[in-house]
């Protein structure tokens, strides 16, 4: 019945073509503005390709950050930088090198993977212990059990390393602005179209993002894309001058921001004194996997948040 | 009474994407930034609402015909929003070179 | 139908590929800009297009894309006033 040319077989390879087309273009053009905006661009088309692959969790990820948090900090980055770029500078040999390296390593790690996707003969995936295994997880989506379940010290320290960043970023904090609040001390015109809209927002958003958590548990999302999102909303209503933004001393945001690795962490710990180091018992995996999900939500949410506003900073 | 819905549906569709390519269009060859934003965002909020128009008859449930809806009317909020904003921003843009450089 | 979905899909990935030219050649970054917002409202669309081939649960992609598409734009329009935290509706009075 299938044709040898459908409509969703043109569909995938023009998408094909279009990652592979604004890819070159995003690393190539000079002006470095139209690269941020392709890789914007660049970001839409990859979270389209995730969800032809049927990768819903992946696809979620990937619009939440390539479309919405990406942008924001790549163009306040590209932002920063107007004073320093010179068009007058000249491609140098470094330059040069800089590109085709990369880009020849790029190759280099594509055609193995395809060398090996191509050439491998599977016989076995570990798909069927997943998912007979999944009723003792307390969850019905396979990605969750496998993140908070079956490899739970690899998020552990996954978590961990986003609060590291976020020590090392209020590192770079100027030693007069510590106890600041973060980033550029923004503001709008009182009930402006900015204003107005940072208002309207994020209730939406906050609902849209209870909803990817809620449903992430038994179908798809979770707490990377839920506590994305909460961010990504964060930033708008703090961007629009409706809320603060949080100051790095204080003791809520911190508190915040440890959350989520602190209270996995203790889970971790408690196991030790029934069975051994990170044992979820089956008998209370629902509301532990939920519980654990809901403050790495709240964590992730906080640290990204303050992630893309940077340290304190004066306005220019 | 379903050759009616299908008809319907691909007619939507059709004006659906005819708006998109007109935006498309406009983005393309109007001559500044003003021009070119009031093409691009018009007429893509206008295609996205036909093609929205075209999928709710298909709609498995009110869950998802609802959802669709709501989809549109995010995007046209931001949409409309963020026209005002840019368009703004070029407005001061034009001003600032205007002005005599250093 | 799903294969008139994806024809239609299809067309809507050459309007996205067409506005690239724009943000190439700009001139101004808020040109280069609009390609961003256009490929925003168009992959939106392409979602709602193709989430009939597979599960609804591909609609709430196209949501969280609806939500967050506009936000690279907030952030074009803050970082181009003076202090890079303005409003561009309080510069232009």
């Amino acid at each position: 019945m299938a044709p040898a040319f459908s409509a969703l077989t043109l569909f995938d390879v023009v998408l094909c073509v279009l990652i592979i087309g604004v890819a070159l273009c995003s690393s190539s053009v000079r002006d470095l503005f139209a690269a941020t905006v392709l890789l914007i661009i660049y970001g839409v088309f990859v979270a389209i390709a995730w969800v032809r692959l049927g990768a819903v969790d992946v696809a979620l990820a990937e619009a939440a950050i390539g479309a919405g948090l990406t942008g924001v900090l790549l163009i306040g980055a590209v932002a920063r930088l107007k004073i320093t770029e010179s068009p007058a500078a000249a491609v140098s040999r470094w330059q040069f090198a800089a590109k085709v390296i990369p880009a020849s390593l790029g190759l280099l790690i594509a055609s193995g993977l395809a060398y090996l996707v191509l050439t491998v003969e599977w016989r076995e995936t570990l798909q069927a212990p997943v998912l007979a295994n999944l009723p003792d997880t307390g969850v019905l989506n396979p990605v969750t059990a496998v993140l908070l379940n079956y490899r739970a010290y690899d998020t552990l320290l996954e978590t961990s390393v986003l609060f590291a960043a976020l020590i090392a970023s209020w590192c770079t904090t100027h030693d007069d602005l510590w106890g600041e609040r973060a980033g550029l001390r923004q503001h709008t015109r009182r009930a402006g179209i900015l204003a107005t809209f940072g208002r309207f927002l994020p209730p939406i958003g906050l609902i849209v993002g209870i909803h990817i958590f809620w449903a992430g548990a038994d179908k798809w999302g979770g707490a990377f894309q839920a506590g994305t999102i909460f961010a990504a909303v964060w930033i708008l209503a703090i961007m629009a001058g409706v809320i603060d933004a949080p100051n790095a001393t204080g003791r809520s945001i911190r508190s915040f921001a440890v959350a989520g690795p602190m209270f996995f962490t203790f889970v971790a710990l408690t196991g030790v004194l029934a069975q051994s180091f990170l044992i979820i018992p089956v008998m209370v995996a629902k509301p532990l996997t939920l519980a654990i999900e809901a403050c790495l939500t709240l964590s992730i949410a906080a640290t990204l948040m303050l992630l893309v506003l940077g340290a304190p900073r004066r306005s220019a | 009474m379903s050759v009616i819905v299908t008809a319907t549906t691909i007619l939507l569709l059709l004006i659906g994407v005819a708006f998109f390519l007109a935006g498309s269009m406009g983005l393309l060859r109007f001559p500044d930034v003003h021009a070119r934003l009031h093409a691009l965002t018009k007429a893509d909020n206008l295609g996205l609402g036909f093609i929205t128009l075209a999928l709710l008859p298909q709609a498995a449930d009110v869950w998802i015909a609802s959802k669709l809806v709501m989809i549109w009317l995010l995007t046209m909020l931001a949409a409309a929003t963020v026209s005002q904003l840019i368009a703004r921003s070029a407005l001061h843009e034009e001003d600032v070179k205007q002005e005599p450089g250093p | 139908m799903i294969e008139a979905y994806f024809f239609a899909a299809t067309v809507l990935l050459m309007t996205v590929a067409v506005c690239l030219v724009r943000v190439l050649r700009g001139p101004t970054r808020a040109d280069r800009m609009m390609g961003a917002q256009l490929a925003a409202t168009a992959g939106v669309a392409i979602l709602a297009l193709i989430s009939p081939a597979g599960s609804p649960a591909m609609l709430d992609v196209a949501l969280v894309l609806a939500l967050l598409g506009a936000f690279a734009a907030v952030a074009f329009v803050k970082a181009a006033t003076i202090d890079g935290a303005g409003d561009p509706e309080e510069e232009s009075q």
